[in-house]
């Protein structure tokens, strides 16, 4: 077993991974490990299932005009390499871009941000982390002075309120939600606020649940800003002492009114939000922190800054027990935000805009061509293609067709670039499909590097399985693209060199001459030989010298800013980007389930978390759905102005009226039409370019169908005939949820098409209820199901659980075979016995019984009780031989 | 000895069922006498098939032995039939001479084979299917061994042409229509058994008239309307009964396709109840046990004065008794307008299930390769039970 970290959220747990002989991977917590201690969540606890090889990218591909084919390293390179020269040549350096991807590496972000800014010569490098907690990045940074999280996970068993904002911790981020748990355990007194329009899971905790308006975040921190202000509850001492702008904040605040004015605004119970407010006056130890229902915003920034506003103006930051927390969505985000890999950071938290550092930069890279200028985040940078300004973009381990909002125009975007160029561990995904270049990637267990996590906290990811194919770590392909081009600086043969380096960059000129102190320096970490970087402890950054550890910054007050002095920021509460119409009156909010991560290309695969949901849905307030005439398990559109996506109704009880929610995992390789991206509004956030995932007004209506169905499959199907699907990983087998428009006539021959089965003397079993509209069908191969498909016009499908059983068996019992069609076992009964009256299908058990229990004395009594004998009569004679053993006759 | 007499006129299961239940009811009304054709006692008819398949003995299925008769004080004539009633008189006269008056008449005289009268109907070897002396006839040529023809693909002949195959005769069913036991399958499980059947060694000709039977003194071919001819040493006519009603017809009752009784099993002459195949109520005639056990048990009630019954036709199941068959039919198999079908087809298995609704209501069923769950939609069938809210699983029987 080797120590790693799990690939999922932003927690960073540890985790003990091993490949048995057989090819099984074993995964355990590992209990050394800061951030879990042991423990893992159901999706880290899964990592096992999901590392097979099916489904890979094994080698590069390049497309043609007949399709894609294999090539080989050299090939594929060159074509990137060239193309790459190629159009900045002709274009420019801003004519290219890279899109990459908090699941790389740290030693993978950090190559990919060199070739950009310091060798291509543009900050055209933009992530997916944009999509994720760059709202927080901002709000740090004007805060702080630089992008910091000042406490760590400890924070949270120490507090003594615990507020989690926009957070619905115990399904994303399930092992610091447990260490919550545990700490509330310990100490009941301890309070936890959850602040969420949502009644979600984590609310089972929450002492105090205030499910605000979307989007009214700022007005209620500004009222309590001010409120605190008002009641004297102000650190006044540590404002003086540590921050400026305190006026300029409250002034903003109080444009919000008062406390009632503020609940309105945020359309909560008044005495709630009082309550709220008292709690968080009168506990010292406060944590509050905050995730994507905070980032995800067009005010997102603002948002985050008026928590923060809230633990300067009361000094609590940096201490035990106490502080801001952005939690990251992923697991190297933060390691990527220390590399600048954002298109407006430079690298090691130096700023792009800044000319001494700038060419403190170049200095050390000895670069060529230096980035001037921030690049284009995101949602421009999708924009930009679709334009044509921006000719050339190569993907690294994102999805961003399904993952980024308006997602449909990233489509048009991709389907219009001249070269698109992706690295991924799988060869089936939405935007792979438009890529010209596929480069086959190390996925989680081979790569090795170093990832952060949301408390600071660098640990090692390590290989424990060998690269399949002919995969390689993401570094060494962008390594091999830049030599190509001529670029030296990346000779790397081992990812410890480009942490060195990284290391080193981090301490190069930190505080030197004019230039601010920068917090992230690692400079302690610099010149590990491979062995002591392979044996890395997890450790928390600042690292200045080897051997500091620093849990907390900013406890002595001294902030990043070159004064030394940390910033309130006036937030003015604006309403989001768009608000509900007649035409599209609800609001749309989107976010993960518990059981599966991002687009699911891994945690698809597990048959263990497909359970949990299996399906995409729309949730929403049963009243909103009677309105909208859709039926809760059935179908529903969900439409904006941007896009479309279907999905079942639900009716989970935490949503409140005027809003839905829609998970954000599905993909065109796992449903027909469930890429809920396609509906988000692509409005951002003007400070940090974070679209605005949680708000967008969207029309539900029936998406009518004429029948319902499902299939189990041992193979992939291609399911022209449904006018919704989604698929469903299985043990041994794929399960599709359909639906159906075309009436099902001729039933047999079109569900043999359906199933894809040609044999003319398959072994078929069939049901038919024509005019209930109910079809049912099985395909055994050798005594084995093979397929099955359930069809009804009504919502009466039978259970999938049973019929997943069949597909562990090598061979079905007739009664198995009997049943197949009902969906679910045959419950065995009493034990007739064998048949006597076959007549009436009476055993000799029964007739036995029965003459005991009621005292029969002869035949005819028999024939009265069981009706045994009673039509031909030739059992007659076996009865009387019964009555004849009976104890009555004795 | 002032008792009234009641004569009984067949000494069968429909007449002797009757006699039963009147028993059961009042043992002393009637001085009792029964009339029978065959010298035995009463025996169970429909279990002829297993004894001629050597399944079960004569011994296993009689009914009513003649000591039965005496320990009831009913007067059994076997092997002399009655050749005349006398209304007027109120008596009834047997072959052998005896004249029995009576105050009260039950006929139950039953039916005989339907002899397709094609030329070389009456050739030596050409038999029915209806007594122990068929049975006997069929096992003596079964003992010689030879090739059998069976005329007729319903309950009946198949049963013939199965005991005939294990009593070690080539034996050859022929049908009318295309497929066999058209009056209880529908065509999808009548395919199901015709396979089934000639897998076990039946040869099969279906859709092939009859027009003649050859031979020289004896029979020894069968001849098709198309000309086709095959060899036969024995030929069993199973194409359908007819009720036996010329006594009654000739003692003036009122006959149609059999004698007309009404719900009380009372032909027109009210001192005469008829019951059994010989019967026709409302229009239909009967061929299966179920609705003569009724019968039986009505018109006992009847006859013993305490008329508080009254007969109601009732949907009937059949199975086929040829042992490794698994088939069984219940109700109305046809549908009607508005009637909806349930199918399940297995055919690698050997299984096909039709169940007809009507409505909320179970009204047909038919059961092949798997029959277990027969009599549970026969029950749902008479009971008219509403099955809508278990149509899905209907199909998978009680079980579930």
């Amino acid at each position: 077993m080797i120590r790693t970290t799990c690939p999922y959220c932003g927690v960073g747990c540890g985790v003990r991974a091993g490949a048995g002989q057989d090819g099984a991977v074993a995964i355990a917590g590992d209990e050394s490990h800061p951030a879990n201690q042991g423990r893992l969540c159901v999706k880290g606890s899964a990592l096992g299932e999901t590392v097979g090889l099916e489904g890979r990218l094994l080698a590069p591909m390049l497309r043609s005009a007949s399709g894609l084919h294999e090539a080989s390293w050299d090939e594929a390179l060159d074509k990137v390499a060239s193309g790459f020269q190629r159009i900045v040549a002709e274009h420019g350096p801003d004519a290219v871009a890279l899109y990459v991807s908090g699941q790389l590496l740290t030693e993978d972000y950090y190559v990919a941000n060199k070739f950009m800014k310091g060798y291509i010569g543009s900050a055209n490098i933009d992530t997916n982390s944009r999509l994720c907690m760059s709202a927080a990045v901002a709000g740090h940074k004007r805060a702080f002075g630089e992008d910091v999280v000042p406490g760590c996970y400890e924070d949270f068993e120490l507090a003594d309120l615990v507020v989690l904002v926009g957070s619905n911790a115990a399904w994303c981020h399930p092992t610091l939600y447990q260490r919550i748990v545990r700490a509330k355990d310990a100490r009941p007194e301890m309070r936890v606020v959850v602040i969420d329009p949502r009644r979600t899971a984590t609310c089972d905790l929450a002492d105090l649940h205030l499910p605000l308006k979307p989007g009214s975040d700022v007005w209620l921190f500004n009222g309590l800003l001010a409120w605190l202000a008002a009641q004297g509850a102000l650190d006044s001492g540590f404002v003086s002492a540590h921050t400026t702008g305190l006026g300029d904040a409250l002034d903003a605040a109080g444009e919000d009114g008062n406390l009632r004015q503020v609940a309105q605004a945020c359309k909560l119970d008044p005495q709630q939000l009082l309550a709220f407010y008292e709690l968080f006056a009168n506990t010292e130890k406060t944590v509050t922190a905050f995730t994507m229902g905070v980032n995800q915003s067009s005010s997102g920034a603002d948002k985050v800054n008026a928590i923060i506003n809230c633990h300067l103006a009361t000094g609590r930051i940096g201490r035990p027990g106490m502080g801001p927390f952005s939690l990251t969505g992923q697991p190297n985000a933060m390691g990527g935000r220390e590399v600048g890999g954002l298109a407006n950071m430079l690298a090691a938290h130096m700023e792009l805009e800044d000319p001494a550092q700038r060419e403190a930069v170049r200095a050390f890279w000895d670069a060529p061509r230096m980035a001037g200028k921030p690049g284009l985040k995101a949602v421009d940078l999708f924009r930009a293609i679709e334009e044509g300004t921006v000719k050339a973009v190569w993907i690294m381990a994102t999805n961003p067709l399904v993952s980024l909002p308006n997602a449909d125009q990233a489509r048009r975007a991709l389907e219009k670039c001249e070269l698109v160029v992706a690295s991924d561990i799988v060869l089936g995904t939405d935007t792979n499909a438009l890529a010209h270049v596929l480069l086959p990637a190390l996925g989680w267990g081979e790569k090795d590097g170093t990832v952060t996590n949301s408390e600071r906290c660098i640990s090692r990811q390590r290989a424990f399985l060998p690269a399949p194919g002919q995969a390689r770590a993401d570094w060494d392909i962008v390594c091999g693209v830049a030599r190509r081009m001529g670029f030296s600086g990346f000779d790397f043969s081992a990812p410890h060199q480009i942490f060195d380096e990284h290391a080193r960059l981090s301490s190069w000129q930190n505080g030197a001459g004019s230039q601010r102190r920068r917090v992230f320096d690692i400079g302690g970490l610099a010149g590990l030989a491979r062995s002591d970087y392979d044996a890395l402890e997890p450790v928390q950054w600042p690292v200045r010298r080897p051997g500091d550890r620093e849990k907390r910054l900013f406890g002595d007050g001294v902030f990043a800013h070159p004064d030394g002095k940390a910033r309130f920021v006036a937030t003015r509460a604006r309403l989001p980007a768009h608000a509900p119409d007649a035409d599209y009156p609800f609001i749309l909010n989107t976010g993960r389930v518990r059981d599966q991560w991002h687009t699911m290309t891994r945690t698809g695969r597990s048959v263990k978390l497909a359970e949990h949901v299996p399906e995409p849905f729309v949730d929403l307030h049963p009243q909103d759905a009677l309105l909208c005439g859709v039926k809760e398990g059935e179908l529903a559109r969900v439409s904006s102005s941007w896009g479309s996506s279907v999905a079942r109704v639900r009716h989970g009880g935490g949503i409140a009226r005027g809003s839905v929610f829609v998970p954000i995992h599905w993909s065109g390789q796992t449903a027909s039409d469930a890429r809920v991206g396609a509906v988000v509004n692509p409005a951002v956030d003007p400070v940090s370019g974070e679209p605005e995932f949680k708000h967008t007004p969207v029309r539900i209506e029936p998406f009518g169908v004429s029948w319902y169905g499902f299939i189990l499959s041992r193979s992939a199907l291609a399911l022209e005939d449904a006018a919704n699907w989604t698929r469903i990983q299985g043990a041994g087998f794929l399960r599709y949820e359909l639906a159906g428009r075309t009436p099902v006539a001729g039933a047999a021959g079109w569900a043999r098409r359906l199933l894809e089965v040609v044999d003319e003397d398959a072994d078929w079993i069939e049901l038919e209820d024509r005019c209930g509209g109910v079809y049912r069908a099985a395909h055994l191969v050798d005594g084995r199901i093979e397929a099955c498909l359930f069809v009804s016009q009504r919502q009466d499908l039978p259970a999938r659980a049973w019929l997943a059983q069949m597909f562990g068996k090598d061979a079905l019992s007739s009664q198995d075979r009997i049943g197949l069609l009902s969906g679910r076992a045959r419950e065995q009964g009493a034990d007739p016995g064998p048949t006597v009256c076959s007549c009436f299908g009476v055993g000799r058990n029964t007739i036995r019984i029965a003459i005991e229990e009621h005292g029969l004395k002869d035949a005819a009594e028999v024939t009265a009780c069981v009706k045994a004998g009673g039509n031909c009569g030739s059992c007659v004679p076996e009865i009387r031989a019964l009555l004849a053993c009976s104890s009555y006759s004795k | 000895m002032n008792k009234p007499s009641l004569v009984v006129i067949g000494n069968g299961m429909a007449g002797m069922r009757t006699v039963e239940e009147l028993l059961k009811l009042d043992p002393d009304k009637y001085r009792i006498t029964v009339f029978g054709a065959e010298p035995h006692g009463n025996y169970n008819r429909i279990l002829l098939s297993p004894v001629l398949a050597g399944e079960k003995t004569v011994d296993d299925i009689m009914l009513h032995t003649r000591e039965w008769y005496a320990a009831n004080g009913v007067t059994l004539h076997a092997g002399d039939p009655v050749i005349r009633i006398d209304r007027k008189r109120r008596s009834v006269q047997a072959a052998s001479g005896l004249v029995v008056d009576y105050d009260r008449l039950l006929i139950a005289t039953g039916s005989k084979p339907f002899i397709v009268p094609v030329p070389g109907h009456d050739l030596p070897g050409v038999i029915g299917f209806r007594d122990l002396q068929d049975v006997d006839a069929m096992l003596a040529a079964a003992s010689v061994g030879g090739r059998a023809v069976v005329i007729g693909g319903g309950l009946l002949g198949l049963e013939a042409a199965n005991g005939l195959l294990r009593r070690g005769m080539d034996v050859t069913v022929v049908h009318v229509t295309a497929s066999l036991m058209n009056q209880q399958l529908d065509a999808p499980a009548a395919e199901l058994l015709r396979a089934s059947l000639e897998r076990r060694g039946l040869r099969i000709l279906l859709s092939r008239q009859t027009a003649a039977i050859e031979g020289d003194g004896k029979v020894e071919a069968v001849r098709f309307d198309g000309g086709e001819t095959i060899p036969a040493d024995l030929v069993v006519m199973a194409a359908g009964v007819r009720p036996n009603v010329d006594l009654a017809r000739g003692a003036g009752l009122h006959v149609e396709r059999a004698i007309v009784v009404d719900d009380t099993l009372q032909t027109y002459d009210p001192r005469v109840y008829a019951v059994g195949e010989c019967v026709q109520h409302r229009r239909a005639t009967f061929g299966l046990v179920a609705p003569i056990w009724d019968q039986a048990r009505v018109c006992a009630a009847h006859l013993a004065g305490a008329g508080h019954r009254r007969y109601v036709q009732q949907a009937t199941a059949t199975k086929l008794k040829v042992t490794g068959v698994d088939l069984y039919s219940a109700g109305d198999i046809v549908g009607g307008e508005g009637s909806e079908d349930l199918v399940l087809r297995d055919r690698r298995g050997g299984v096909y299930k039709r169940l007809v609704l009507s409505g909320r209501r179970l009204t047909g069923a038919v059961l092949y390769g798997d029959v277990a769950d027969g009599p549970w939609y026969f029950d749902l069938i008479q009971t008219r039970a509403d099955i809508s809210a278990i149509r899905n699983q209907l199909l998978f029987g009680q079980l579930i």
